[in-house]
């Protein structure tokens, strides 16, 4: 027994990374997503991805034969279809991302327990918080992947640069993910959960998604711009318009530091929750 | 004597000033099966929680299995099975997934994990309803479920909380059978619970708790003989005549309890003492002479009934 306890000692001091709230295996919690998945929701799922195609198809096909030509804000004219479809592929991004961190997780939280069942093993917050992230990128990554194909299909990628908002949805998938699970790892109740909605609506419509920003009077050009959508909606823009320019990397940065902030306190509440 | 698996040493944990765990001590052997006996809110879980590498403890010493808590989370853990109090299987998965999943939890190799997963079930009498949706199990297969599922990365400690409230008897019976079955088998047993007959069952050795400290500490044997009379008798006068009768009882046995719903007259031989209560001109309503059992120790203790 004495040498038992020596050698876990010794194993114990040979494994510590990130200390007590990291053990490496996210997988594991990425993959109970993806099998509860197969299981249960498959319609929710492909629902969700169908949402902003119909957006495109009825905004950009349909109005887009009374509304022309518009000018991006680097000063492309573009059809009206290709104007919002980049905008609408980080609509997809968000929304698949936003669908597994929030209400997914609140429910998990606060009815199932499941997170308490994970924290009592070898897992540490970090790995069950970037476990549930990943599986929303993942989502969010399909949804964008899909609708790439089909803005493909109806010739909205202008650009070479456009191979590139692949990688870019993942990353807006990822910082959305991992802010809305941290948002969401605060919540309590379902009015709380409600705000969500109310703040992503708006966002949706307001962020230069279906017209330029500077149809705003520039106060509020400021307040959208502090809003993490606009940034995917002109990142993605300038990609498959191919305008790549300097503004490409601030919303790079935008997004890495929302995922940095997202990652953080969900793995604080995590531990402040379940590992008190 | 076998180093100890966990050392306690003035053990407390307070949120804000209430003191859920107040300086507790305790050691537990290798194979040892070892009980926590209290009622709801003595602090029970909180001790399972810190022990489990859950819960941080405000003050004290703790070891388990030669390794700080604080310090050591995922290493304790990954050396645990840890039963809860309320099941949290996973309901999007069925029976066999919760514990292959369960064991990639702990970065078990698949192939081990699927073996494991089939000898669990027998052991849990589940094969047959390996494919079977959580929601579907009776409690007490929930349970037996929930045990299989802490045995998936074969833990030297087992922590049970509460492994048998709310189930009918039989379903308990069940459990206590594979539990021991555990302990035959070396596998150190730290339970808690409000059920003196558990604890008589399944315990070694146990502490009785109230309010976040320990009253008293033994085996179930020698707690009875040190805090309790060999016998006990216990009448019913009826409601609201319970205490008039206590008072008429003084000189009867060793000591007397008096309960709002009945009075216990502890004594080596309950029969005598029933033999002289007509004397007193009481007629109790029953009258029923017993073993003394934890339930007299927790009552002699504390002045207060287990299950309230």
């Amino acid at each position: 027994m004495t040498e038992t306890l020596a050698a876990g000692r010794a194993s114990a001091r040979r494994n510590r990374l990130l200390g007590s709230i990291y053990a490496r295996n996210a997988n594991s919690v990425m993959a109970r997503g993806v099998l509860a998945t197969r299981s249960t929701n498959w319609l929710v799922v492909v629902s969700g991805f169908f949402e902003p195609i119909f957006y495109l198809l009825s905004m950009g096909l349909g109005l887009g034969a009374l509304v022309g030509t518009v000018t991006t804000t680097n000063g492309d004219e573009v059809s009206y279809a290709a104007f919002i479809a980049p905008a609408l592929l980080a609509v997809a991004a968000m929304n698949g991302a936003i669908y597994d961190s929030t209400w997914n997780v609140f429910f998990k939280m606060q009815f199932s327990k499941l997170y308490e069942g994970m924290l009592s093993t070898s897992l540490g917050p970090l790995d069950v918080a970037l476990g549930e992230i990943s599986l929303a990128l993942l989502r969010g990554a399909l949804y964008g992947v899909g609708f790439m194909v089909v803005m493909q299909f109806l010739g909205l990628n202008l650009s070479w640069w456009a191979l590139l908002a692949l990688p870019a949805v993942v990353l807006i998938a990822f910082a959305f993910a991992s802010f809305g699970m941290a948002v969401t790892s605060y919540m309590t109740t379902f009015q709380q959960m409600d705000w969500i909605n109310f703040v992503l609506l708006p966002m949706f419509l307001f962020s230069a998604t279906f017209y330029p920003i500077t149809v705003y009077p520039e106060p509020i050009q400021l307040v959208v711009m502090a809003l993490p959508l606009w940034h995917g909606v002109e990142l993605i823009r300038g990609l498959t318009t191919g305008t790549v320019d300097a503004g490409t990397a601030w919303h790079v940065l935008y997004y890495l530091v929302m995922i940095v902030i997202g990652m953080v306190f969900t793995t604080k509440r995590l531990t402040t929750l379940f590992l008190d | 004597m076998p180093e100890p698996v966990i050392t306690a040493v003035n053990l407390v944990k307070k949120y804000k000033d209430f003191a859920a765990v107040d300086n507790v001590s305790f050691e537990i052997a290798p194979g040892e099966s070892f009980g926590f006996l209290g009622p709801n809110g003595a602090g029970k879980s909180t001790v399972m929680r810190m022990v489990g590498a859950v819960s941080t403890r405000t003050s004290g010493a703790l070891s388990v299995l030669g390794l700080d808590p604080d310090e050591y989370g995922p290493e304790i853990r990954s050396r645990l099975g840890v039963v809860p109090q309320a099941d949290n299987l996973d309901t999007e998965l069925r029976v066999r997934e919760n514990l292959l999943v369960y064991g990639r939890y702990f970065g078990l190799p698949r192939r081990q994990i699927a073996s494991r997963a089939d000898e669990l079930l027998e052991f849990a009498q589940l094969t047959e309803r390996a494919k079977a949706k959580v929601d579907d199990l009776s409690g007490g297969m929930k349970r037996r479920l929930t045990i299989a599922r802490a045995l998936i990365n074969e833990p030297r400690i087992l922590l049970l909380d509460e492994p048998t409230t709310g189930l009918d008897p039989q379903a308990r019976h069940i459990l206590w059978d594979r539990l021991f079955r555990l302990k035959e088998q070396g596998t150190t047993l730290v339970l808690t619970t409000h059920y003196m007959d558990e604890a008589e069952q399944l315990c070694d050795r146990l502490v009785v708790v109230d309010k976040g400290r320990i009253m008293a500490e033994g085996t179930p044997a020698s707690l009875i003989a040190s805090y309790s009379s060999r016998e006990v008798l216990e009448m019913r006068f009826g409601s609201g005549h319970n205490a008039d009768a206590g008072e008429r009882l003084v000189g009867f046995g060793d000591r007397i309890e008096v309960l709002p719903d009945r009075v216990l007259v502890y004594s080596s031989d309950g029969e005598a003492e029933l033999s002289r209560i007509p004397s007193t001109g009481l007629t109790p309503i029953t009258s029923l002479v017993r073993r003394s059992s934890l339930e007299d120790v927790f009552l002699r203790l504390t002045g207060r009934s287990l299950v309230e």
